[in-house]
Formats: C-alpha cells, structure tokens, sequence
C-alpha cells in the first residue's frame, strides 16, 4: 500500500471541473512533483488532498485512512502538512509566533522545542529573524518560514505549492536545495511546480497533468527526455 | 420626468384618502390620519437615509440631523421668535454644516464601512449630550415644546397640528417632494459615480470621480433632507425630546425602517415606515385590548414592539437584506425573465 | 465654570484614572473581539446589562452568596457571546461586516426590550456599598479601586494569554488569515467559539465590577455602549494596552469635565476629542498604521 493514494478523484468550483480522474500514489519516503501549464489542476490537487476543497467523486486516502470523511483541520494530523501557493503566513505575528502555530496541533506541542531547533537549523536565516515580523519579510524568507511552518507538525507527507512563485533565480535554487534537502531527512515530499528542469533535478517521480487530467507518469529522467515534455514545456 | 401611470394612480389615491378615511370612519378620522401622517413623515426621514445608505455609506448618526432639524428650529421660535419659514432652513443649513465638517475629513482619510458608522455613532452622541447639556433651552432629557401660536393653525408658525386635514396634506407634500428629490438622484450621473464608489473606490477615482465630492455632495442633501424631517416632525408633534427626535437610538430605528422595507428601491424606505409604525400601533392597541397580557405585562408592554424590531432586524439582515420591496422585486423579476 | 486648580481637581484627575480602569475593563470583551478577529458586536454594552441583572437575580432574587452569583453572570454572559456568535454572526461572516453591525443591532434591540419585560424599567440595585478610602481630603470609592486592579490584572493577563499561549495565538492569528487555520490543524468555528466564549466572559467580568457600583436598568447600554467603541478604536484596535490608555485620556476628559462643567459635558468633550482623534489619526493612539 502506498502512502498516499488517489483513485478517480475529481474536483471543481461550481460549474467547473478542475480534476478529472486523477488517480495517483505517492510511496513513502518518495519525492514525486506534479507539472503541467497554467490552470492544468494542480493546484486544486493539492487542495484537494489536504482537505482545503471537497472532492466531487473518487477515493483518497494517506496510510489508508480515508481523507474525504475527515473536516479539513482533521487533515494534519493524518501527517499531511501543505505549504500552500503564496504561503499564507501570517503577516502580523512574527517568525516564531508562525512557527508556533505551526505545532498548535496538541501531539506536536510537545515535541516544539526541538522542532524548534530542527527548523532552526535548516534555516540559520529565520532564527536571525525569529522576532521580525512576518509580513515584513522577504519572499524567499518567507517561503522558508512556510515551509518551516509545515515542518513545525512533524509531518509524513509535505505538499509544497509552487515554492519557486514569485522568487529571484538565486534564492529559487536555495528553495530546491532545501528540497532536496528535507527528502534526504526522511520527509516525503509531493511538489508542484511550473519550474520544470528544477524540479525534475530533486525528485524521483513526477506526473504530468493537464487540464484536470494525468496525461503522463514516470521517472523524472524519462520525463525530461520525453518530446512531449521537451516540446510543450521546455520550448524544444 | 416620465410619470408611470400607475404612480399617478397611486398618488390619486393618496390624495383622496383622508376624504375616505373621513366617510368610513366618521367619528375616529382623527386617530387614522394621525397614524398615516407619521407613516409620510417617518417615510420622508427614511428615504433621506437611504440616499446615503443605498451606497455603502451606512450611518448611524441620522438621529442627529433629525434632532438638529427640530431642535434648532424650535428654540429659534421659543427663545427667538424667528418664525419657522426662516427657521426651518437655518436648521437645515446646520445639519448640512456639521455633515460636511464631519464627512469631509472622515472621506479625506477613507474613513469607511463600519470604522464610517462609528465614527458616527459619536457624532450623534455628542449632538445628543450637546442638546442635554444646554438645559435651560432645550429641556434637558424631559424635552421641551415650540410655543403655540394662536390655535395652533398657521402659516408663519408653521404650526398645523390642530387640524389633522391641513396636517395629512403637509405630510403628504414632505414625503412626496422626498420621492422627487430621490428620484432625482436615482437619475442623475451621480448616482452612477456613487454606484461605482460603492463598489470600488479606487477604480472610480482611477477613471477620475471626484470621490470625496461625491460623497459629501450625497451626504449634504441626506442631511439636510433628514433636518427637514425633523423639523416638520417637531412643528406636527408640538413636542421633541432627546430620545424621540435625536440619539443613537432615532438612527437605528431609522435603518431598522430602510433595511426592511427596501434600501435601494424608490418605495422601500416608505414602505419601512409604513411597516414599523403598523407595528407600534398594531402591537399598542393589541395591548390595550387584551387584559389579561395588561396585568400581566403592564408597562413593560410597550417594550414588545422594541423587541420584535429586534428579532426581525436580525432576521432581515440575514436572510432579506434587501428588504421586502427589494426582495419582492427579485423575485418578480426572476418570474417574469427567467434566471 | 466651577473649579479651580485645587485639591478637587486633583481628586478629579484621580478619579478619572479609576474611571478609566472601569471604561479599560468594559473595552477588552470588545477589543477581543471587534480588535482582534473583527467581528462587530455593537450590542456589546447590552450583554454587560443581561450580566448585570443575572447577578441580580442570582445575588437579590434566589439569594446566592455573591462570588457566586457574579461567577453564574459571567458564565450567562459568555453562553450568550458564544450564542450570539452562531446563531446572528456566522451566517454574516462573509457578508459586510456592516451587516453585522446591523444584525447586532437588531440583538442590541431585542436585549434591551427583554429585560425590561422581564425586569421592568425601575432601576434596581444589589445593595452593596463598599464605601470610600480617603486620601487626606480626597475620597475614592472602593468599587472603582477595585475595577481598576481588576481591570490591570486582566489587560496583563489578556495580553500574555494572546501572545504566549496556542489558543490565544491561533486567535491572533484567525484574524489575519482565517482560510489557512485548517492547515495548521485548527478548527476555525471552535476558535471563533473560543473567543465569543472570551469576549462574553469578559463582558460578565464588567458586569460583576458594575453592579458593585451602578443601579441596573434596561437602557444602561445606551450609556457607555458608544463610549466604550470609542476607547477601542481610539486605543487602536485589538490592541489590549492602546485601550488602557485610551480609557486614561477618555475618562480625564469626562471627570474633569464633568466636574468642571455639567456631566453631560464631560462626555460631550470626550466625544468631540474621539472624532478629532480619527481625523488626525485614524488607526488609533496605539494602533499601526495597516
């Protein structure tokens, strides 16, 4: 049994439909992305697994427990952490206050301190700034925070967002070597990304999804050869 | 102006009441046209409001233009003797004042939304404490009275209320000039501006309105509107108080009328006083008649009607919060075009 | 005017900063909850009423001890703050906030005509007098020394319970980004449970350090209700220690103007200054500009 697994999931806003079938599995201790163009679903995919917007039809389930019977705050404590898109910190408390929130779950409130540490550790750059204030931080500061924040619940599974948005190419590769970093400490990491080469670079699998849709699956090398790949997304 | 003759009809019809009212109910014509004469001036009051409401800028400090209306023209009267032709429109005049001197820093500095209504919430308390702090002319908290001017019937007194004909047609020409004054608005450019800053004030000062103008333009005119209200409303009761014509508690029971009834409709805000004044009289004869709920209530009845504002206010907000008129409209019109 | 620069000034003064304990007391239900997760309650003053006269019942009524009958008003007034809050702000939580302004309204509307038809229009008192410490010859009464302790040792409390405990953390946080709280594990309707539970508690704390000193009648919210507003907002809003200050300056101008002029004065100027303050500075005297 996977991890995490998906069987026909579908899922849309109102009249329309984002994810169409998808099915998919994540093994433990993998690193699996999820490419495709603009508006292709993925997104609403990870939504979708960490409770934020209700499947329409399909199964999902994370170490076999069914995700879609549990309310969307029962979600973390499944060990699913999401860092979502634009990180959503919280702007008027600072780093280690958003930390803290991150272990508001009671079985991580123990365990904070070191968690503490932990986070401290992959992250020099936050402790300097344990007592700024969130929303006054840097984009790549505060995607580090985010993620930070996810690991503060000491999680199974991490879904990251679109890490790289909005962020200078020099701190976009400081965020991928941190993934690559947190898949070798034993996290299992599903990623969504537009970054297409960067993201091929740190994981092991990756799906291909387009308009709600799984057009293509495999190993990440054999997607980077792929002329379809090669073609749509890296203008080859 | 293009008159839909069913309005023609309607205003036929309200003309000729109090002449039916006289013929079917010969001996208590007085106490009908009472009622229906509040009705028009409360009506008047809340369309006032609703000039300003209709466009996001909900105020809570209504009650003090109204309190400034009637209280400044009847000290003008008692203590001046400056007759209420003259006195009625300085009140106006300093009800528009102190709308422009609070509105015009408060829209400089986007003050809005519900940060807007408190701030006017102070506004109408400080008009409150203001009327009961200068006593010695205004009576202080018991209230005070114009003087009568010979029978109580006159033009230079504007003084009416002995004569409850006389009395119904002014009503009837306050409220229906306000129906004139709103549409006129409702037509006019400026309400699309306003419409537009309602709905996003950046974007209508990109595309170049004059937001703050707008607003204090619409801000005046609900004012000075409200201050005639008032005053009128002081010169047909022959008496004002600083919680019957004045106070925080005017003000909600305005938007209380308005929310009901229909904010953004030409006739919600009449139909609102049509409905809240049915019910304080519904709810007092009801009271009156029944003795069993008078020993067991007592005074403490009159409280009733207080209670259902109460309850129907919530239920409005929530599930009607466009009022009956508004909602009704929805719903003909989804009828009559499909979705 | 009728004073002078004397000893009666002075007592004056000192009196208003006591005041200010009452007025800092009253704002931090509502600072909890219209500062900080910015929900409006504008019959906030009504439930300190309902709290008033349920510890009248339970202390001059059913004749229980009156710690106890202050602990029932406070758990009265909390039960309402959280009913308040399902059953007339969580359908409005999305709408403007105006709106819930105006539902609130309706509840201000309803609570007042409740208690006068259950309790009538007469003012009603518990009938403890605490008398007065005399400081040479200036007299302060006790009630208002105590609410002043009191209402130190709650904003303090408050303050650090906001910022150093989870639930007072996730609460912070509720406001700035309430659809992100499920990733962090937390329910937000229990949150906003949590804090109307607060809001309403405190609003019966007010209540018990009224009735020790005020008669109790059914339109008392009209008196301090806008007041209160206005130290919120002035203060900054959410902002426990801005409202603390606020409350000082608020209530220096309503003692001294109280005893200089006439009561209502007092007040007046107060209210005058609040609407001064917004122009000049609208985020409050300790809020951040946003």
């Amino acid at each position: 049994m996977s991890m995490l697994e998906l069987h026909g999931v579908c899922a849309g806003y109102g009249g329309f439909r984002a994810l169409n079938d998808v099915s998919m599995a994540v093994e433990a201790g993998e690193s699996v992305a999820v490419i495709g163009a603009n508006g292709a679903g993925k997104t609403t995919l990870l939504r979708v697994i960490s409770g934020m917007l209700p499947a329409s039809a399909g199964r999902l389930s994370m170490e076999g427990q069914d995700l879609r019977a549990l309310p969307a705050h029962k979600v973390l404590s499944t060990g699913i952490a999401h860092v979502p898109e634009n990180r959503h910190l919280f702007p008027r408390l600072t780093v280690e206050q958003n930390l803290r929130l991150g272990a508001f779950l009671p079985s991580a409130r123990a365990r904070f301190p070191e968690r503490l540490d932990y986070v401290y550790g992959l992250f020099p750059r936050l402790k300097e700034r344990r007592l700024q204030f969130a929303g006054t931080m840097s984009g790549g500061e505060q995607q580090m925070c985010a993620i930070g924040r996810a690991l503060m619940s000491g999680p199974k599974l991490i879904l990251l967002d679109e890490p790289s948005t909005g962020l200078a190419p020099v701190v976009v590769q400081q965020v991928f070597d941190l993934v690559r970093k947190i898949r070798d400490d034993g996290y299992t990491v599903l990623i969504v990304e537009q970054n297409v080469t960067q993201v091929l670079a740190v994981v092991d699998r990756a799906y291909l999804l387009s308009v709600g849709r799984v057009e293509m699956s495999g190993r990440s090398a054999d997607l980077l050869a792929s002329e379809a790949v090669q073609k749509t997304y890296l203008g080859l | 102006m293009k008159l839909n003759p069913a309005y023609a009809v309607g205003l036929a019809a309200l003309v000729a009441l109090p002449f039916a009212i006289r013929a079917v109910f010969p001996g208590s014509e007085k106490y009908y046209l009472h009622i229906i004469i509040q009705m028009l001036l409360w009506a008047q009051i809340y369309t006032g409001w609703a000039l300003m409401g209709r466009f996001g800028l909900t105020s809570l400090g209504h009650g003090a233009f109204t309190g400034i209306g009637a209280y400044v023209t009847v000290m003008l009267w008692n203590f001046v003797g400056l007759t209420p032709l003259v006195g009625i429109p300085v009140a106006v005049c300093v009800a528009v004042a102190l709308a422009l001197l609070i509105g015009y820093p408060s829209f400089l500095q986007r003050i809005r939304g519900h940060y807007f209504a408190l701030l006017t919430l102070a506004m109408v308390e400080f008009v409150r404490l203001c009327i009961i702090g200068l006593r010695d002319f205004t009576g202080g908290s018991l209230g005070t009275q114009p003087v009568r001017y010979g029978d109580g019937i006159s033009l230079y007194a504007v003084q009416f209320e002995a004569d409850r004909m006389i009395a119904y047609f002014v009503a009837l020409a306050v409220w229906f000039v306000g129906i004139l004054v709103w549409v006129r608005v409702d037509r006019s450019m400026d309400r699309y501006a306003l419409e537009a800053i309602g709905q996003d004030e950046e974007a209508a000062a990109a595309v170049g309105i004059n937001v703050t103008r707008e607003k204090l333009k619409i801000t005046a005119l609900s004012a000075a509107m409200c201050a005639f209200g008032g005053a009128i409303f002081a010169q047909y009761q022959m008496y004002i108080g600083p919680d019957t014509i004045a106070g925080f508690g005017v003000s909600l029971n305005i938007v209380f009328g308005v929310v009901a009834g229909g904010i953004g409709v030409m006739l919600g805000p009449s139909i609102g006083a049509l409905l809240t004044q049915l019910l304080s009289e519904g709810l007092r004869m009801f009271f009156q008649g029944s003795a069993t709920l008078n020993a067991m209530l007592g005074s403490r009845a009159l409280s009733l009607d207080t209670l259902i504002y109460g309850v129907l206010l919530v239920l409005f907000i929530i599930h009607m919060p466009r009022g009956i008129v508004g909602t009704a409209m929805d719903l003909w019109r989804r009828r009559r075009g499909g979705s | 005017m009728t004073c002078s620069l004397d000893i009666f000034f002075l007592e004056a003064v000192l009196n208003g900063i006591l005041l200010a304990g009452l007025l800092a007391l009253l704002s931090l239900g509502l600072n909890l909850v219209f500062g900080v997760v910015d929900v409006v309650w504008i019959c906030y003053a009504e439930l300190v009423m309902i709290g008033m006269y349920a510890i009248f019942f339970a202390y001059s009524t059913l004749g229980l001890p009156l710690p106890l009958a202050m602990l029932i008003g406070i758990t009265f007034t909390a039960l309402a703050g959280v009913a308040l809050h399902m059953i007339v702000i969580r359908p409005l939580l999305d709408a403007a906030p105006i709106n819930q302004l105006l539902a609130t309204g309706g509840v201000l509307f309803l609570l007042q005509a409740a208690a006068t038809l259950a309790f009538g229009i007469e003012f009603r008192n518990i009938g403890v007098h605490l008398g007065s410490a005399s400081l040479g010859e200036m007299f302060f009464s006790w009630g208002r020394i105590i609410t002043f302790s009191v209402a130190l040792a709650t904003m303090l409390g408050l303050r650090y319970f906001l910022r150093h405990s989870y639930l007072g953390l996730a609460i912070l946080a509720l406001s700035q980004d309430r659809h992100v709280m499920p990733l962090m594990g937390a329910d937000s309707r229990r949150l906003y449970a949590a804090t109307s539970a607060l809001g309403g508690g405190l609003a019966g704390l007010g209540a018990a350090l009224m009735v020790l000193q005020f008669d109790i009648y059914p339109q008392i919210g009209l008196q301090f209700g806008p007041l209160i507003f206005m130290v919120c907002v002035l203060g900054g809003l959410g902002n426990m220690l801005g409202g603390f200050v606020a409350a000082l300056v608020i209530a220096q101008f309503i003692t001294i103007g109280s005893s200089c002029f006439a009561t209502e004065w007092g007040y007046a100027i107060a209210f005058l200054f609040f609407i001064l303050m917004m122009f000049i500075r609208p985020q409050g005297l300790l809020g951040a500009r946003s």
